[in-house]
C-alpha cells in the first residue's frame, strides 16, 4: 500500500486508511447492488428495484460515524449503502429484492423497505417521513432511560420536509433536545417534483432556524465530509445538545424506481450537467491521489465486490418465496384467527 | 379474567382510569403518558392530576398540539421497548393520527414479520350526550375496526375498564382504548382492588335471557340494561351482551346466544352504516343461519355526519331507553 | 237494549273482514266472550267472542260476505235470555246411519278444513291450523328447520308471532304434542270448519237461497268456506298422489251373526251402538301392523312409516266432510273402538270435535256401505297412502270350497292407494291379509 501523499491535504477527519478504504468499497457495493437490482429488473426476475445512484457518498460517510450496537438508524427506501454500511449483509439486500422468504420481512416488504432490529435499523415504510415521529420517539425513551451515548440517525429525502409529521417530529425533538441527527439526502428531487416545487427556501437547513435546531449543509459526494458533519452532530447529540439538522446535497443520477420514467420531467442534459457530483469516481480519485489506493487496487475491489453480489445473487435466487399460509402470521402476537 | 383481590371499591368510570393508570405509572418503568394537557392541567377530566408532580415530566409529556406525532412518537417509544399511553384528548381529534395507526402501528409486526412489535396504548375519550356538538361527540371505532393489526376496546363499567386498560398496557400490539365520556362520572360500579387484566377479545353477558339477544357497547350498554330489566317486569326475558372488546370481537359469545335467543338487536351510539353491528349482522347470519328465527336489527346512530349542540339535535340523535325497550319488544314478539 | 256488533279490525293493516261462518243462529243466546261468529281476513281468521250477553237478534253480514273494519254484522239484544235448545239428535240416532249423510253418490273421503282457520268445532287454540300461502312464504331459517328435524308440518303449525308468523317455539310446541302432532302433509289433513249442529242453520229473513242442502236447478249455489276447501283438498290430492285402485270380497257371514248377538247388550251397556265398524278396524288395524308400508306417507326424504295407528273415521255432516281420528287405535279392544267411535262422533254432531280429534291420521276407513253402495274409488285423505272402504253387506249366493252354492253376506272392501308409496302386490296382501281377519271373526270372540 502505498503511503499518504499530502498534496492537497486530506481532511481525513481522524478516518484511517482501513476506513477510508472500507467506505469506498461500501459505495462501490451500493452502486453494484444498485446496478443488480436494474438488471435483476431488466431481465425480468424481479418486478421491482429503487436505485441510490448519486447517494454514495452520504451513505458511506454517515454509516461510519455510526455507533454499531448503540445507534438506531431510521432509514428510508433510497438507503441501501447506508444499511449495508452500518452492518446489513448484502444477501439481505437480494432477498428483498427477489422476496424470499428467508428474506427479514419474509418477502413482505417491498425491496429496500429493510428491517433489522439485531443492527438497530427500524423497518421501513413506503409512507415518506413516517419514520421521523419514530426515530424521535426512539430518541426520547434513549433520554428517559439515561442511556446517553445513545443517538438516532433518521434518514429521508427532500420531499420528506414537507410533510406535516416531518415538522411535528423536529419541532418536538428540539423542545426536548433529543439525541437525533436530521439527515436530509437533498437530491433535488423527489420523483418528478424538483425542489422548487417542493418549497419556497434555497435550502432545506433554513426550516431548521423555524425549530430551533443547528442545521448545516454538507457536500453528500463528499464521504469524508459526510462523516464528518455527521459524527459532529452524533456527538451533539450524545451530550446533550439535542437534535441537528443535516442536508447532504447529492443528485439523484436515476429515475426514482424501475417504474419511473424520468424522461418524462428532465432532460439527459441536465442529469450529464450534475455528473461532477457522483461520489463514486470522485472519491476513487480522491485515494488514488492520496495513495490510499492504486487503480489496480479498485478494480480488484470491484470485482471482488462484484463477486461477492454475483453470489448472494445466486444464493438469493435459488431460495424460495414464502409459503402461502405465512401470509396470515404475524398480525398479531400469538395464533391469528381470521376473524380477528 | 384475573383479579388479584376478592375486596372492591367503588369507582365511577373516570376514577377507574385514573387509578388504573397510575398503578401503571407507579409499578412499571417503561409506561409514560403523553398527549395534550395532560402535565400541569391533569388532563381536560382531570384524569392525570397529579401525575407530573409524581412521577415527573418525562414520564408525563404535554406534548405540542400535533396529533400524528402524539401517536408516531409514541411508536417510535413502543418500538425501543417503552410502553407509552398516548392520548387523543377527544376522538374527533384523532384523524391527523390516523396514517400513523393505520399504516405504521398496525403495520409495525406484520411488515417485519415480527421483528419489530408496538405495544402501544391510545386512550381518548368519545361519545355523545353532553352537548358536545360536531366535534366533541364522535364515534370512531367503525373508522378503525377494520384494520388488522389494531385491537380496539370500548368498556363502560369501571372494573371492565381496569381490566382492560391493564391488559390494553401490556398487550404487546397497539390497543386503542375508548372511553365514552358520558359515562366517566355518571357510572359507578364495584372494582376489585389490587392488579388484574380482563382478556381482551371476550364480550360479557350483563344480562341472561331467552327470548331476544342485544349486543352493544359503550354508554349504550346502560341504557340497554335499563330497557332490558324493564321489559323483564312485563314477563319477557332478554339477554344484554356487553361486547366491551370492539377487535378482536368475542363471536363465540354472541353466537352462543344467538342460537340461545334465536334473535338479535344490535345498539350502537355510531352511525348505522358500516358500523359495528354490520359486521356483527354479517357474522351471525353467515354463521347461525338455521338458528334465527327473525331478521337481525339494528338500532344505531343516524347516517348524519355529528350530532347538533342544539338540545333537539343532539336529543334526535341519541336513542333514548323507550326506543330499545320498543325495539326489544319488537324482536320478541316477532 | 241493542248492541250491534260491527267487523272487528284484525290486524293493523287490516281494513276488511269475511263472515266466515256463523257459530249461532238468531234465537241463540250468547254468553259475553262467547264465540259466535268466524271471521276471515288476509292474515289472520279468527273466531270473534261477544261483547255482550244476550241473544242474537240479527244477523246482517252473511256467510261469505266481506265488509269493511267496523261495519255492521250482527245485533245482539242484551237480555238474560233462555239458554239456547240442545240439539235434537241423540247419539244412537246418529249413529244408526254412522256416516254419510250427503246424497252424493261417491263419497268424499278427504276431509278439508277453511284456509287458515283457527280452529275446528271447539273454540280452542290448537291444530286445527291450515296456514294461509303468505305465513308459509315467510318462514324463517330457525323455524325450517326445526320442523324439519322434528318432523313438524309447518302447515298446520299455529303462528304466536306477529301477523301470524310461525315462531320457532311454535314449532317446539308442536313438535312436543307428539309425533303425529300437525303431521299433516298439506291441507288436506286439517279439519274442517266447525261443522253446525245439525239443527242449528242459521235462519234468514229472506227468500230460502239454494245451499248445498237445497239446491234449485238453475241457480249456483255459492261456494262456502268448507266446498272450497274441500274441492282444493279434492284435487290437490288427485294431483300429488298416484290413485290406484283394488278390491276384496269378503265373506262377513261369521262377523255378522257376531255383531248381531252382541249389539243389543253393547248398546244397554255402554250406550254406544255397535255396528261393524269396531270389527272392521279392529281388523285393519292388524293388518295395518303387518304392512306397515300401507300407514305410510310419500316425502321428498323418504317414504315416512307412521310410528303409531291413527286411524281416521269418515264422517259426514251436512254439507261437511270431516274425518275424526282414533289415535293410537291399536290400543283398543273391538268395544274400546266402538266406543271411541261412538264418542267421536257424538262430539261430531254436536259440533264439539277438538283439534286433537281431527288431526294426526294416518290411515282412513270409510264406511260407504251406509249408503248402499257396493263398489267405490275413494279418494286418498291428506297424503296418507291408502284409505280404505266397507261396503254395503249383502247376500250373494257365492260358491263354496265343496263346489256347492250357499247364500253368505258379503262386503266388499276396496282400497285406494298412493301408487308412489306401495304397489298392487303389498295393497293386494293387505287387503287379503284384512279379508282373512274378517273372515275369521264369529260369535264367541272377545270384543
Amino acid at each position: 500500500m502505498a503511503k499518504a501523499i499530502e498534496s492537497p491535504v486530506l481532511e481525513r477527519h481522524g478516518l484511517s486508511d482501513e476506513q477510508l478504504r472500507a467506505m469506498l468499497r461500501n459505495m462501490i457495493m451500493q452502486r453494484t447492488l444498485d446496478n443488480r437490482g436494474f438488471q435483476l429488473n431488466r431481465q425480468g426476475k424481479i418486478p421491482f428495484a429503487t436505485g441510490s445512484e448519486g447517494h454514495e457518498g452520504i451513505h458511506a460517510g454517515a454509516a461510519m460515524a455510526f455507533e454499531r450496537g448503540r445507534d438506531v438508524l431510521a432509514p428510508y427506501y433510497r438507503d441501501i449503502g447506508l444499511c449495508v454500511g452500518i452492518g446489513m449483509e448484502p444477501l439481505d439486500a437480494l432477498l428483498s429484492m427477489f422476496a424470499r422468504g428467508a428474506d427479514i420481512s419474509g418477502g413482505r416488504q417491498f425491496p429496500n423497505h429493510y428491517t433489522n432490529k439485531k443492527l438497530g435499523m427500524l423497518s421501513v415504510s413506503s409512507i415518506i417521513a413516517a419514520q421521523c415521529t419514530h426515530a424521535v420517539g426512539v430518541a426520547y425513551a434513549f433520554k428517559l432511560r439515561k442511556e446517553h451515548d445513545r443517538a438516532v440517525l433518521c434518514t429521508f429525502g427532500d420531499g420528506a420536509t414537507s410533510e406535516g409529521e416531518w415538522h411535528e417530529a423536529v419541532n418536538f425533538a428540539a423542545i426536548h433536545k433529543l439525541p437525533v441527527v436530521f439527515l436530509c439526502e437533498n437530491n433535488e428531487w423527489a420523483i418528478s417534483t424538483p425542489r422548487e416545487h417542493q418549497m419556497a427556501i434555497r435550502d432545506i437547513v433554513q426550516k431548521a432556524d423555524g425549530y430551533g435546531l443547528p442545521g448545516v449543509i454538507v457536500d453528500g459526494s463528499d464521504p469524508i465530509a459526510v462523516y464528518d458533519v455527521i459524527s459532529a452532530a452524533f456527538g451533539r447529540a450524545r451530550s446533550g445538545g439535542g437534535p441537528t439538522l443535516v442536508e447532504a446535497k447529492c443528485y439523484r443520477f436515476l429515475s426514482h424506481t424501475t417504474d419511473d420514467d424520468d424522461r418524462t420531467y428532465r432532460t439527459r442534459e441536465e442529469i450529464e450537467r450534475h455528473r461532477h457530483l457522483d461520489p463514486v469516481p470522485r472519491f476513487e480519485k480522491t485515494l488514488v491521489e492520496h495513495g490510499i489506493m492504486t487503480v489496480a487496487d479498485i478494480d480488484a475491489m470491484k470485482k471482488d465486490v462484484l463477486r461477492e453480489v454475483n453470489e448472494v445473487t445466486d444464493r438469493a435466487e435459488a431460495l424460495p418465496y414464502p409459503e402461502p399460509h405465512e401470509l396470515y402470521t404475524n398480525v398479531y402476537e400469538g395464533t391469528h384467527e381470521p376473524w380477528l | 379474567m384475573a383479579v388479584a383481590s376478592t375486596e372492591t371499591t367503588t369507582l365511577n368510570n373516570v376514577e377507574a382510569v385514573r387509578q388504573t393508570l397510575y398503578e401503571a405509572l407507579k409499578n412499571d418503568p417503561r409506561t409514560l403518558v403523553m398527549g395534550e394537557d395532560v402535565g400541569a392541567r391533569g388532563n381536560v377530566f382531570l384524569i392525570t392530576k397529579g401525575f407530573i408532580e409524581e412521577f415527573g415530566a418525562e414520564r408525563v409529556i404535554d406534548t405540542p398540539l400535533a396529533e400524528a406525532s402524539i401517536v408516531g412518537i409514541a411508536i417510535g417509544m413502543a418500538m425501543e421497548g417503552l410502553r407509552p399511553i398516548a392520548e387523543i384528548q377527544f376522538a374527533d381529534f384523532i384523524y391527523p393520527a390516523f396514517n400513523q395507526i393505520v399504516g405504521e402501528a398496525a403495520k409495525t409486526r406484520y411488515r417485519s414479520n415480527g421483528d419489530y412489535t408496538c405495544p402501544l396504548v391510545i386512550r381518548t375519550p368519545y361519545g355523545g350526550g353532553i352537548r358536545g356538538a360536531l366535534s366533541h361527540s364522535v364515534s370512531i371505532e367503525a373508522l378503525f375496526y377494520h384494520v388488522p393489526g389494531l385491537k380496539i376496546v370500548a368498556p363502560s363499567f369501571p372494573a371492565d375498564i381496569k381490566g382492560l386498560l391493564n391488559a390494553a398496557i401490556e398487550d404487546p400490539d397497539p390497543v386503542l382504548f375508548l372511553e365514552h365520556k358520558k359515562t366517566y362520572r355518571s357510572v359507578k360500579g364495584e372494582v376489585p382492588t389490587g392488579h388484574y387484566t380482563i382478556p381482551i377479545g371476550k364480550a360479557d353477558v350483563k344480562k341472561a335471557g331467552t327470548q331476544l339477544t342485544v349486543v352493544s357497547y359503550g354508554l349504550y350498554v346502560h341504557q340497554a340494561l335499563d330497557a332490558a330489566r324493564q321489559l323483564e317486569s312485563e314477563g319477557l326475558s332478554v339477554e344484554v351482551i356487553d361486547l366491551r372488546s370492539i377487535r378482536p370481537m368475542d363471536r363465540t359469545t354472541i353466537l352462543e346466544s344467538v342460537r340461545k335467543t334465536r334473535k338479535l338487536l344490535i345498539v350502537h351510539e355510531d352511525n348505522k352504516f358500516g358500523g359495528i353491528g354490520a359486521e356483527v349482522s354479517a357474522m351471525v347470519v353467515e354463521d347461525a343461519f338455521f338458528d334465527l328465527d327473525a331478521p337481525i336489527r339494528r338500532l344505531c346512530g343516524p347516517d348524519v355526519p355529528a350530532m347538533g349542540y342544539a338540545l333537539t339535535l343532539e336529543e334526535e340523535f341519541m336513542i333514548p331507553t323507550s326506543r330499545m325497550a320498543e325495539a326489544m319488544r319488537d324482536l320478541v314478539a316477532f | 237494549m241493542s248492541t250491534t256488533i260491527t267487523m272487528p279490525q284484525l290486524g293493523e293493516t287490516v281494513t276488511e273482514g269475511t263472515v266466515a261462518q256463523w257459530l249461532k243462529k238468531v234465537g241463540d243466546s250468547i254468553e259475553k266472550y262467547e264465540s259466535f261468529v268466524e271471521v276471515t281476513t288476509d292474515k289472520v281468521n279468527a273466531e270473534v267472542p261477544s261483547p255482550v250477553s244476550g241473544v242474537l237478534t240479527q244477523i246482517i253480514a252473511q256467510e261469505g260476505q266481506t265488509v269493511p273494519t267496523g261495519a255492521p254484522i250482527a245485533v245482539i239484544e242484551e237480555v238474560g235470555g233462555a239458554p239456547a235448545p240442545e240439539p235434537t239428535t241423540s247419539p244412537s240416532e246418529a249413529l244408526a246411519a254412522p256416516l254419510a249423510a250427503t246424497p252424493a253418490p261417491v263419497p268424499a273421503s278427504a276431509s278439508a278444513a277453511s284456509n287458515g282457520h283457527a280452529n275446528g268445532a271447539a273454540p280452542r287454540g290448537g291444530n286445527g291450523v291450515v296456514n294461509a300461502p303468505e305465513i308459509l312464504r315467510r318462514v324463517s331459517p330457525a323455524v325450517r328447520r326445526l320442523a324439519r328435524e322434528h318432523r313438524v308440518d309447518l302447515v298446520a303449525v299455529r303462528g304466536t308471532g306477529q301477523n301470524g308468523r310461525i315462531t320457532a317455539n311454535d314449532v317446539l310446541a308442536s313438535a312436543s304434542q307428539g309425533p303425529s302432532a300437525a303431521t299433516a302433509t298439506s291441507i288436506l289433513e286439517a279439519p274442517l270448519p266447525a261443522p253446525t249442529p245439525d239443527a242449528a242453520k242459521p235462519a234468514t229473513a229472506s227468500a230460502p237461497k239454494p245451499s248445498y242442502g237445497a239446491p234449485v236447478p238453475g241457480e249456483t249455489i255459492p261456494l262456502s268456506q268448507a266446498r272450497k276447501i274441500i274441492a282444493q283438498r279434492m284435487v290437490d290430492s288427485k294431483h300429488t298422489a298416484p290413485h290406484a285402485w283394488t278390491m276384496v270380497e269378503v265373506d262377513v257371514s261369521g262377523l255378522w251373526k257376531w255383531r248381531n248377538a252382541e249389539k243389543e247388550r253393547f248398546q244397554r251397556d255402554h250406550g254406544y251402538p255397535l255396528t261393524l265398524l269396531p270389527f272392521f278396524v279392529h281388523a285393519a288395524v292388524q293388518s295395518l301392523k303387518a304392512y306397515p308400508l300401507m300407514n305410510a306417507r310419500f316425502t321428498d326424504e323418504g317414504i315416512l312409516v307412521h310410528r303409531e295407528i291413527n286411524v281416521g273415521l269418515a264422517v259426514a255432516l251436512d254439507s261437511n266432510l270431516i274425518v275424526p281420528v282414533i289415535r293410537d287405535a291399536g290400543q283398543y279392544s273391538i268395544s274400546g273402538l266402538a266406543v271411541a267411535a261412538g264418542k267421536l262422533i257424538e262430539r261430531a254432531r254436536a259440533g264439539k270435535l277438538g283439534a286433537d280429534d281431527l288431526s294426526g291420521g294416518t290411515f282412513t276407513v270409510n264406511n260407504t256401505g251406509a249408503n248402499g253402495s257396493v263398489l267405490s274409488a275413494p279418494i286418498l285423505n291428506g297424503g296418507q297412502a291408502g284409505i280404505v272402504t266397507m261396503e254395503a253387506v249383502v247376500k250373494r249366493p257365492i260358491v263354496t270350497k265343496d263346489d256347492a252354492i250357499a247364500i253368505r253376506s258379503m262386503m266388499n272392501v276396496c282400497l285406494s292407494l298412493d301408487h308412489r308409496v306401495v304397489d298392487g302386490a303389498i295393497a293386494s296382501a293387505f287387503l287379503v291379509d284384512l279379508k282373512k281377519r274378517l273372515e275369521a271373526m264369529a260369535p264367541g270372540g272377545t270384543l
